[in-house]
């Protein structure tokens, strides 16, 4: 395989792997968790460096994800102090683990094999050198085989687990009742999300997880409904986004990672404007025909209203149509004229008059 | 690191500058960040930090120039749209705040590399000093980034004071705020804005990725003294303008010591002195608080039952095992101590090895305290 | 309960109409929360609007002060449009809506009812200050002026919004469950100083919960379930069949109740 190739497969596995825990996080509104997660593991990926010597060693992976875990962990006894808000326990906790997961880069910047500039980039360029051999075989860059194994814990865990992270995302009151622990499930993600990040961090650098965690599932969040959907679907576009970021980053001779944040965030603008019921422009066509035929099932029910009374000459003329419904002239009488249209609403002399189909629909409207 | 490194601020112009510039650069992000703060959108100044990251590199882009307005601008523009992006997210579709958040703030991100490494690899090898916007190198602040920090802070600050009033408003009650005729969706803005350029103007000393903590944790702090808003807010700017000192200072006399990092282990220490210590929200107070209240309670208790023994054996003897005491309290380990401290007061008298009687006096504590102990909050 | 049924037309300002709505209609996205409301408020009466969980009861007050857009209809206060006539209007949100955890005292946030006549950049003075002390004295807080309010009880909190609304010494007021949460006591006092804005002749309308305190304490009333059901004197319109129209099968419920606290209000011990 040539090393674009590799670089391509590599890239569209660590974006899998990174968008199957993130489904669950935008689900749960947990998006910012990742973020501060991303950032701190850094604190664990040095220590454990700084103990066994070696980037490849398991101890990393094992130091990284106890590091989220703290984070996780941290984050919430501050919240429960009640001395200050959510948001603000997440912003106290992972900038300080982060500065010191820096400081300590820069200090020993001779003897580890880490700058500051892979902490945010990643070095999935290089990723190809450094392969993995056994028994005299080249079996393929070492990254390619970590981040696979992970995406394929992940998704092994959200297939035996689907039920439980389900019941517990949806509503946890429910699933603690029926004796699955919101909060083991809580960790459990929280774990996985930890490993994810170290896994990926090589590849693409700490802050640019989030954007592979959390684009793809909320691009396929407006696109379906269904959580069995929008898990395969966030794959598939975190495939295409890794792949299009590949190659933006060749024309431009630009880093590939930030390259596929940017393609990620693109596709969620695609999704964002185009989506077939949620984009923006299908919204913004749908509102102006909502718009028009609520308007015209308010008339119906204000005419209803005053059908038979003694103010119905001066409700229910055409020319105070406006004034009173406090409508200007042009959407007043579009309105006005789709009501005639459509059969529910009668002109007689300047007076609007119900029809049986008028009021029926006012007496639906009603009714729900 | 000693002392002499401090007095060096005074005497040497280089450290001067940079002392004065983080100095600025701390008291605006923490005054403005407490308005941040007590609106829930602490993290806001974390997307619009990194967001900003894309503008500084468009702007040297389209300039070619390292001037700080410009840099500054571009950051302040880029960081404002992020924001703008967020609430459009938010506000269009049914993505949630914290989803955005974190999308627009590792995407913008990402751009704001692509865009730098896209600088870097260009020939004319002009764009060095770029990327000390990333993690701040306040060795790198020159006379004329101090003038740009202190007159674009001082503009900020000027603003807040001048729309105090408002700006209360709308962070306490916007709703509220609406029905007298304010346009909170203006003055909205005006914040956001207002906040932005605190966070721009701190990039190039704290760098785009820990800029957040600048605006979060002064003024978590200064909260847990005080609960005023007129004295948060300059608190706040006190804590960030020290930490700011401190850290570029510790950051410009030791060697490979990125700024951005040492300054947020500073102010991250004052936040956490702060909730530990601070008189009346700080936990360790409290601890105290509620040790000293548990005592009161158990003393009155084992009070009480000396008084109650009293009754029931009237005349029998003339006291009471404290061994019976114990088998009466729910903390019986705490009983020895607790008739200790009430002799001491004179309102229990030992009367043989171990045993013990309530005096007059402690007859007349007692009540004293059932009477008044009913409305404690 | 003589004393309760004062009709309006014993008031001085009883020609002006407090609160005129027509034709409200608010939408979320595409789902009608009030159809088609008209609504007329007379001044110098204390009205409640009452009606069942989802009856569009708190967006009925947001949209009549503008917090809400409608899709439709018109809002006019003593004759004129609400834009106009700001300064005349008073407001009680809900207690929930704001962070008691903010670093402001009572005094401060009493103050801020003086906020709308002071505009833009000015600041609060000493006659503002006396205005909201003179407040925080008729809802018995002067010992707490100084308090931080997340440190208030639930019933403190509340009379502490009365008494924002207090010093903006409005004509009509709106209130948005100002009786949620709180003690007996709190309930009685905020109850009086409601009664005396009443009858002082001006038009306070509040979002109520208790059907069984409707007759009791208001003297006007509006049922509310998405359309209007009926709006007027409390002893003409608080009826049996009104009241099944706005809570459905729920009301059995209902009226068997007052029922029951009519007899015993007859057999002479009544609350």
């Amino acid at each position: 395989m040539s090393p674009a190739t590799e670089i391509q497969i590599l890239a569209a596995v660590v974006a899998v792997a990174c968008a199957l825990p993130g489904v669950f996080l935008i689900l749960r509104r947990m998006a910012l968790m990742s973020d501060a997660i991303s950032h701190a593991i850094l604190f664990g990926i040095v220590i454990g460096f700084l103990v066994v010597k070696d980037l490849a060693s398991p101890v990393i992976l094992i130091a990284a994800a106890a590091t989220g875990v703290l984070t996780v962990t941290l984050t919430e006894l501050l919240r429960r102090t009640g001395r200050v808000a959510e948001d603000t326990s997440i912003g106290l906790v992972f900038p300080v683990l982060f500065s010191i997961g820096v400081i300590l880069i820069s200090q020993k910047a001779g003897d580890v094999h880490l700058d500051t500039d892979a902490v945010l980039l990643g070095e999935i360029a290089f990723a190809p050198l450094d392969r993995l051999e056994w028994a005299g075989r080249d079996l393929g860059p070492r990254s390619l085989w970590v981040v696979g194994i992970i995406g394929v814990i992940n998704l092994i865990f959200i297939l035996l687990f689907y039920k439980e992270l389900k019941l517990t995302s949806f509503d946890p009151a429910l699933a603690a009742s029926l004796g699955f622990s919101p909060i083991v499930m809580h960790y459990a993600l929280m774990s996985l999300t930890s490993i994810t990040a170290v896994g990926a961090f090589d590849a693409v650098g700490s802050i640019l997880v989030v954007a592979l965690m959390v684009a793809p599932p909320a691009t396929a969040y407006l696109l379906t409904d269904r959580l069995s959907v929008m898990i395969w679907l966030s794959c598939a576009i975190a495939i295409v986004g890794a792949v299009a970021g590949y190659w933006l980053a060749r024309w431009l001779d630009a880093s590939v990672a930030g390259c596929m944040a940017t393609m990620a965030g693109a596709l969620f603008g695609l999704g964002f404007l185009c989506a077939p019921r949620r984009g923006l422009l299908a919204l913004a066509a749908r509102r102006a025909k909502q718009k028009t035929s609520f308007a015209v099932t308010a008339l119906t029910i204000h005419l209803s209203q005053h059908e038979g009374t003694e103010r119905e000459v001066v409700e229910c003329r055409r020319d105070h149509l406006g004034e009173h419904l406090g409508w200007d002239k042009p959407f007043a009488d579009r309105v006005l004229q789709t009501a005639i249209r459509t059969g529910a609403v009668e002109l007689d002399n300047g007076l609007m008059q119900l029809t049986d189909r008028g009021r029926a629909l006012a007496r639906t409207a009603f009714a729900r | 690191m000693d002392g002499e490194v401090f007095t060096r601020i005074f005497t040497d112009y280089t450290l001067r500058t940079v002392a004065l510039g983080t100095a600025a650069l701390g008291f605006v992000s923490g005054a403005l960040g407490s308005f941040a703060v007590l609106r829930k959108q602490a993290l806001l100044g974390d997307a619009t930090s990194h967001a900003a990251l894309p503008g500084i590199a468009v702007a040297f882009l389209l300039t070619g120039s390292k001037a700080p307005l410009v840099l500054v601008l571009g950051a302040a523009l880029a960081g404002w749209l992020g924001t703008l992006a967020i609430m459009t997210i938010v506000g269009l579709s049914r993505v949630k705040y914290d989803t955005a958040l974190g999308m627009i703030l590792s995407v913008f991100f990402g751009v704001g590399l692509v865009l730098l490494t896209f600088i870097q690899r260009r020939p004319d090898a002009t764009q060095a000093g770029l990327d000390t916007y990333l993690f701040g190198q306040a060795a790198t602040l020159l006379d004329r980034d101090v003038k740009t920090i202190a007159g674009l802070g001082a503009i900020a600050l000027l603003a807040m004071a001048l729309l105090w009033k408002e700006l209360k408003l709308l962070s306490f009650d916007p709703d509220f705020g609406a029905t007298l005729g304010f346009p909170m969706r203006g003055l909205d803005i005006i914040l956001t804005s207002l906040i932005v350029i605190a966070i721009v103007i701190g990039l190039q000393a704290v760098g785009v990725v820990l800029m957040s903590a600048m605006v979060v944790a002064p003024a978590a702090a200064a909260r847990q003294w005080t609960d005023k808003l007129g004295i948060m807010v300059p608190l706040a700017g006190v804590f960030g303008a020290l930490s700011g000192v401190t850290g570029a200072v510790i950051s410009s006399s030791a060697t490979r010591m990125p700024t951005g990092p040492v300054i947020v282990l500073c102010v991250s220490a004052v936040a956490v002195a702060s909730l530990l210590l601070a008189p009346n929200r700080g936990l360790f107070p409290q601890w105290l608080r509620s040790r000293r209240q548990r005592h009161a309670v158990r003393k009155e208790a084992v009070l009480s039952d000396l008084r109650a023994l009293e009754e029931q054996h009237a005349g029998e003897a003339p006291g009471h095992s404290a061994a019976v005491l114990r088998m009466m309290a729910p903390n019986p380990a705490g009983v020895s101590p607790r008739l200790q401290e009430l002799s001491d007061r004179g309102w229990v008298a030992k009367t043989g090895s171990d045993e013990w009687t309530i005096t007059e006096e402690g007859l007349r504590a007692l009540e004293a305290q059932l009477g008044s102990g009913g409305d404690e909050r | 309960m003589p004393e309760t049924s004062r009709r309006a037309d014993a008031n001085p300002k009883a020609d002006s109409t407090a609160v005129e709505v027509a034709d409200l209609t608010v939408a979320y996205r595409d789902k009608p929360v009030l159809w088609d409301i008209d609504l007329s408020v007379p001044m110098g009466v204390l009205m409640a609007i009452v009606g069942p969980n989802g009856a569009g009861k708190t967006t009925l007050i947001r949209s009549i002060l503008g917090l809400v857009r409608p899709t439709a209809g018109q809002v006019r206060i003593l004759g004129k449009p609400y834009a106009k006539q700001r300064r005349l209007v008073g407001y009680v949100p809900q207690r929930g809506s704001v962070d008691w955890d903010f670093p402001t005292t009572v005094l401060d946030v009493v103050i801020m009812g003086r906020y709308g006549e002071l505009g833009w950049i000015r600041r609060p003075g000493a006659a503002e200050r006396r205005a909201a002390e003179e407040a925080i004295e008729k809802v018995g807080l002067t010992d707490l002026a100084d308090r931080q309010v997340g440190q208030l009880s639930g019933g403190q909190q509340q009379r502490v919004f009365l008494a924002r609304a207090l010093v903006q010494d409005s004509l009509v007021y709106f209130m948005d469950e100002p009786f949620q949460g709180v003690d007996a006591t709190t309930e009685r006092a905020i109850i009086d100083i409601l009664r005396t804005l009443r009858d002082e002749g001006k038009a306070v309308i509040v979002v109520h919960h208790d059907l069984q305190t409707v007759e009791e304490y208001f003297d006007w009333v509006t049922l509310l379930n998405v359309q209007r059901i009926a709006s007027g004197p409390v002893d003409e319109v608080f009826t049996d069949s009104n009241l099944r129209a706005a809570y459905g099968g729920r009301a059995a419920l209902f009226s068997r109740e007052l029922a029951e606290q009519r007899e015993r209000a007859k057999g002479g011990d009544g609350p």
